[in-house]
């Protein structure tokens, strides 16, 4: 109810806006991430598999684990028991121990900071980026490719939930009478722990915990929001007949 | 109208005491009796004329949530992006304060646009108003100055990138191009003291010049009293107080008038802070959500949806000095509107064709070009800017001619009212 409220009124503000144009030019069509960001148990698994997976090489470097706490609906002890590994103080920043300069080494580039990265390119395209791996042994150092991020440095670091998919092609037809291969799905080659349902959830909880982690304040926006616009509407009302008051003998 | 009599005798008889010992060595009260309670402005003003009240009030929402966010903000290329998240997620309110601040801006273009618009539509640049359009002018050349030293603050790739690319435009000026985009960046490309002197500027020397010319904008609108949606002088005919009979005390009656509006506007605005404060990616750009990376160009540069008008008509011309003379002619050529209208009425009531037909015209080539600016510059949207870059400057440049040809009706003797 509370996301569906918004896009109401951005119809109503006739200024709503198309989707994301931002993202880096994928092979593959973005697939819709659908997260909820007020469903605190995919919040609590989406960070469960962040801090196994994810943490060791990508910060949150503007989210503090107190913060994770209250947003996950989580004691400060079950947070330290459960997502913190290193000893932190609860108010501390969740960063890892991954020193840029040696990453850039190891990797080509550091890996970057995630804190933003649902903001900055999407939930659409973080979720569709992390089903995205395939084997591409021939052309990648780390084994994988990726089809949203071609090129990819980062290695298919859920490669033991999801199991390995390869990319299917098929071969098309110029126009000029060249042939060309174009990319048409995954085939899961070799399983892995999860289900593909299974791992698409993983994949999805992942996304909503990076998107509650880029604004950790929207659900309290809205919630601000809806009492903001209330009394608006009570204020409209009495300054509104205020006016018509006022300007009755006005002629 | 009683109010105006009620504060000036009020005022007579309060004998002693700090109110009247402040009175004899500052004029206060006269100032709010010329400029407030005794400003009479003509009754049949429609709600189009509460978009000047509305810029205020967006003026003054920019001011407030700017001073709390300089109290958070580092304007160090090192710090600002880290800074602006802080706010964000550490400073408390600091959100809403952000989310007001870049939600105003946007805001406070959509207001004065539409302001501007209604001078059009009721010739409220005309003869003895030209004043009034030129300090709004300015400080709409002020805005978008202080817009865009303001962009660059939260130091993310679009804030650097495209500051890069407005900055580089002086290039292409001759001979003295290149040493003019070093001196306004201070560096041989955007860096660390570029955003610092764009920090002094947005903070200091542009709210000082809105400022300024906001004060100059309203005397000289009192100083010749306001057009109307009729377009006739209220002045012509008085009662015996000396006061117009076509008009009302500026308050308490327009101003209770302006308070629904604030409130409305507040809505729209609260809409968008507390439910879309990205807007879709046209208030906060998606790629500012990255720390601006000088080695790592964007895919795709566009400026805030603001400027987007004059982007498009920048890139509609083949040349790149062609297009920074277009740009600018197409800025300059709203300060001649004044002279540009040679019709003998006003507002667009009494107006012909010809003119209903222009301005129409001009408002779809202004939002289309807006659109345009958005786009990459490739193919037919080149040939489609191009094409209402033309309808953009004719509507001026023809204006001598089609507002003097126009078949005009009469306007009435005094206002009238319409629903």
């Amino acid at each position: 109810m509370a996301r569906r409220f918004p896009m109401l009124l951005l119809a109503v503000l006739l200024l709503a806006a198309p989707g994301f144009a931002a993202a880096a030019a994928a092979l593959v069509p973005l697939q819709a991430a659908n997260v909820d960001v007020g469903d605190q148990a995919s919040l609590q698994r989406g960070a469960r598999l962040y801090m196994n997976y994810c943490l060791g090489c990508h910060s949150l470097q503007y989210v503090r684990y107190n913060t994770l706490a209250e947003g996950l609906g989580l004691t400060e002890e079950q947070v330290t028991e459960n997502l913190q590994f290193t000893g932190e103080r609860p108010h501390d920043l969740i960063l890892n121990a991954m020193p840029k300069a040696d990453a850039a080494g190891w990797f080509g580039l550091a890996p970057p900071d995630l804190s933003l990265i649902a903001r900055a390119r999407g939930t659409d395209w973080v979720y569709t980026f992390l089903k995205s791996f395939y084997a591409d042994p021939a052309s990648r150092i780390t084994g994988a490719n990726n089809k949203v991020l071609a090129g990819t440095a980062m290695p298919h670091v859920l490669l033991e939930l999801q199991g390995i998919q390869e990319a299917v092609y098929r071969e098309e037809m110029t126009d000029d009478g060249t042939r060309h291969q174009v990319f048409e799905r995954f085939e899961l080659t070799t399983p892995g722990q999860f289900t593909p349902a299974e791992f698409d959830e993983a994949a999805r909880d992942i996304t909503a915990f990076l998107s509650w982690a880029a604004e950790p304040m929207q659900l309290q926006r809205q919630r601000l929001g809806i009492k903001v616009m209330l009394f608006l509407l009570i204020l409209f009302v009495f300054s509104y007949l205020y006016y018509k008051e006022l300007w009755k003998e006005v002629k | 109208m009683s109010a105006a009599k009620e504060s000036g005798s009020v005022v007579g008889q309060e004998g002693g005491g700090l109110f009247d010992w402040f009175r004899k060595r500052f004029p206060w009260d006269q100032m709010m009796e010329d400029h407030v309670t005794g400003y009479y402005a003509p009754k049949n003003f429609n709600w189009w004329y509460v978009f000047g009240s509305l810029a205020l009030l967006a003026l003054v929402i920019q001011i407030v949530t700017g001073i709390w966010l300089t109290m958070s903000y580092k304007p160090s290329a090192e710090e600002a992006f880290h800074s602006v998240e802080y706010i964000m997620r550490d400073v408390e309110w600091g959100w809403l304060l952000r989310y007001m601040h870049s939600t105003g801006a946007s805001m406070f273009f959509i207001v004065v646009y539409v302001h501007m618009f209604r001078a059009l539509l009721y010739g409220s640049y005309q003869k003895p108003r030209e004043l009034i359009w030129i300090f709004g002018m300015l400080i709409y050349l002020a805005m978008s100055a202080e817009a865009f030293f303001g962009y660059l603050l939260p130091w993310g790739q679009m804030s650097y990138w495209g500051a890069q690319v407005i900055v580089s435009l002086f290039g292409a000026l001759p001979v003295i191009g290149e040493p003019l985009v070093e001196w306004i960046r201070g560096d041989y490309f955007i860096s660390d003291v570029t955003l610092n002197r764009f920090f002094a500027l947005h903070v200091i020397a542009l709210p000082l010049v809105l400022l300024g010319l906001v004060v100059a904008h309203i005397l000289a609108l009192h100083e010749v009293g306001s057009n109307n949606p009729d377009g006739v002088e209220i002045k012509k005919y008085k009662g015996p107080d000396g006061k117009p009979l076509d008009g009302v005390p500026f308050h308490p009656f327009h101003t209770a008038k302006d308070v629904p509006a604030w409130v409305v506007f507040s809505l729209v605005f609260a809409a968008i802070v507390f439910f879309a404060p990205e807007m879709g990616g046209y208030f906060l750009e998606h790629a500012n959500f990255e720390p601006a990376d000088p080695l790592k160009t964007p895919d795709h540069i566009a400026p805030v949806w603001y400027f987007t008008p004059f982007y498009a008509i920048l890139r509609a011309v083949p040349d790149k000095l062609g297009g920074v003379l277009a740009m600018g002619a197409a800025m300059f050529v709203l300060f001649l509107l004044p002279w540009l209208d040679r019709s003998p009425v006003r507002s667009i009531r009494y107006k012909g064709p010809l003119f209903k037909i222009a301005l129409t015209l001009f408002v779809i080539s202004f939002v289309m070009l807006g659109w345009l600016g958005l786009q990459p510059a490739i193919g037919v949207y080149t040939i489609m800017a191009r094409v209402f870059m033309v309808i953009y400057f004719a509507f001026f440049l023809l204006m001598p001619i089609y507002s003097k040809m126009d078949r005009t009706k009469t306007p009435p003797d005094r206002i009238t009212y319409h629903g």
